[in-house]
């Protein structure tokens, strides 16, 4: 395995050329910027509120410094409250080219799309040639989320995934579990892995606050196809959901935007704290995807069951199917057939099918989503307190 | 709690816990007898899909329906055994679960 070397020490699988937009004004110029190099690595994220919002910016500083980025323009309208200027900044300290272009003060969107495509050509061509070191699996950060489950991802994929996290754990990799609204039931169990009592608390606490939050919005993290194929309620969710942890000590609990400071299993609380505002923790797949990297994440595995189709910008997401019906229809956007499991292939196997993957993905190797040209991105309102002094290991 | 490490194909119907009151189905499941994976058989009343929900004995209203060895809800009404348990018949003890009346059902 080989990445790239970034100043903060941390190392990139991937080379890519961001393109953000900092207000939904801009996403236009900013697409139309990126378009040509799509097959080079350009890609697009960006912000579409034009109200300030700390999470938001923290949010953006993070996945524009992530370790698979190379160079970053910014594409502004003018008139927005995102501070593009701290943006710049933190760009330019991490050591990584940074541009801005603001559509206003140029003079609108041809001449705008223009001066884009022009800096994209100049930085495509010098990260082509840059140069790269070698990497360990303890120095990966991996995530994992579920979407589009049913009553097999709790037999197939996500225990599956629970097995590779359990070897990437073991290796020393940092691994990143979430979405505490799809714990809900599991709270006392997980609390009995955390690896000090102190931690415990926090992790009880997190799907508390997750359970609250649900209930005021008066819907649980739970879509129409789960239960079409199968699932109940929220806590028979949950308990497949939770399986992807494996079945490691859990070391810390961080938030959208906290690097794990070193190796070992992570909980990542996405509920929003405070009194319920701006609406669902995570409106869709794709919004748990974008924390998981502004956290660090190079890859992604994703387990679906009804036929998730996503990918992400940034880092790349490793697609585990559930449900071995669905594989046979869509198996050109899967790379994992976790269903087999259902026709007695030992579920240890899928596992390290899985491990060596993400190892084989973090050499370079192309994931169904990245080669079909998917490269979603979200970004939506939050606000969150910063983590307690229990939360990380010492 | 864990999946079972090795299923076997010939049986339809999973067992995850010693303590279930609810059996999986691991593939189309038609309505008569049917194996359970572990040992038995049960008499499905309605064919289900992949992923659905058996009750492997009498549920009472009120009782809790227990997979993976833990309570993932409550029965709305009196369940028989070899019934389909969803979102008809239970409820879920924290959220109301959403569901398209349309696509929940799970027969075919």
């Amino acid at each position: 395995m080989r990445g790239y070397l970034r100043a903060d020490g941390r190392k990139g699988i991937r080379n890519h050329v961001v393109v953000a937009y900092l207000v939904e004004c801009a996403h236009h110029v900013a697409r139309e910027v990126a378009m040509p190099f799509r097959a080079q690595g350009a890609q697009v994220i960006g912000f579409p509120g034009c109200y300030p919002n700390a999470y938001a910016q923290q949010m953006m500083e993070r996945l524009c410094t992530h370790p698979n980025v190379g160079a970053v323009l910014l594409v502004s309208l003018g008139c927005e409250s995102f501070d593009r200027f701290h943006l710049a900044k933190i760009v330019a300290d991490s050591g990584r080219p940074v541009e801005t272009v603001v559509i206003q003060r140029v003079g609108g969107t041809r001449i705008s799309i223009g001066r884009g495509q022009q800096w994209i050509a100049r930085q495509i061509e010098a990260l082509a040639a840059a140069e790269t070191v070698p990497m360990d699996v303890s120095e990966l950060v991996v995530g994992t989320v579920c979407g589009g489950s049913d009553g097999t991802s709790g037999l197939t994929g996500n225990p599956a995934v629970g097995l590779a996290f359990d070897r990437l754990v073991a290796a020393g990799a940092a691994c990143i579990f979430e979405e505490t609204g799809e714990l809900i039931g599991c709270e006392a169990i997980m609390a009995d892995r955390a690896s000090t009592p102190e931690l415990a608390v926090e992790l009880r606490r997190s799907v508390e606050k997750a359970a609250s939050y649900y209930a005021t919005l008066g819907y649980g993290s739970f879509a129409a196809g789960n239960a079409e194929g199968g699932l109940s309620s929220i806590e028979e969710k949950s308990m497949g959901a939770y399986a992807k942890s494996g079945s490691s000590q859990i070391a810390g609990l961080i938030k959208p935007g906290d690097i794990p400071p070193r190796g070992g299993l992570y909980l990542m609380d996405v509920v929003p704290d405070g009194e319920v505002r701006f609406g669902f923790p995570n409106i869709n797949d794709t919004a748990e995807i974008v924390e998981m990297m502004a956290s660090g994440a190079h890859v992604t595995l994703f387990v679906t069951a009804r036929g998730s189709v996503v990918g992400s910008a940034i880092s790349p997401v490793i697609k585990v199917c559930a449900n071995p019906e669905t594989y046979e229809r869509m198996a050109d956007d899967m790379d994992v057939n976790a269903g087999r499991v259902l026709a007695g292939t030992p579920l240890a196997e899928v596992g390290d099918e899985i491990y060596d993957l993400t190892l084989a993905v973090a050499s370079g190797a192309q994931t169904k989503s990245e080669e079909l040209g998917h490269a979603e991105f979200v970004l939506t309102y939050k606000s969150f307190e910063p983590i307690g002094p229990a939360c990380l290991p010492r | 709690m864990s999946a079972p490490q090795n299923i076997s194909a010939s049986h339809r119907l999973l067992r995850l816990s010693a303590s279930d009151n609810v059996l999986v189905a691991t593939g189309q499941v038609d309505a008569g007898l049917a194996g359970i994976n572990g040992g038995g058989v049960i008499d499905v009343l309605k064919p289900v899909t992949l992923g659905h929900k058996i009750a492997a004995r009498r549920i009472e209203p009120g009782e809790k329906i227990i997979k993976y060895g833990v309570p993932i809800g409550s029965a709305t009404s009196p369940i028989e055994a070899g019934e389909h348990v969803h979102v008809h018949n239970m409820k879920s003890d924290y959220t109301p679960t959403h569901a398209l009346t349309e696509t929940a059902d799970g027969d075919t």
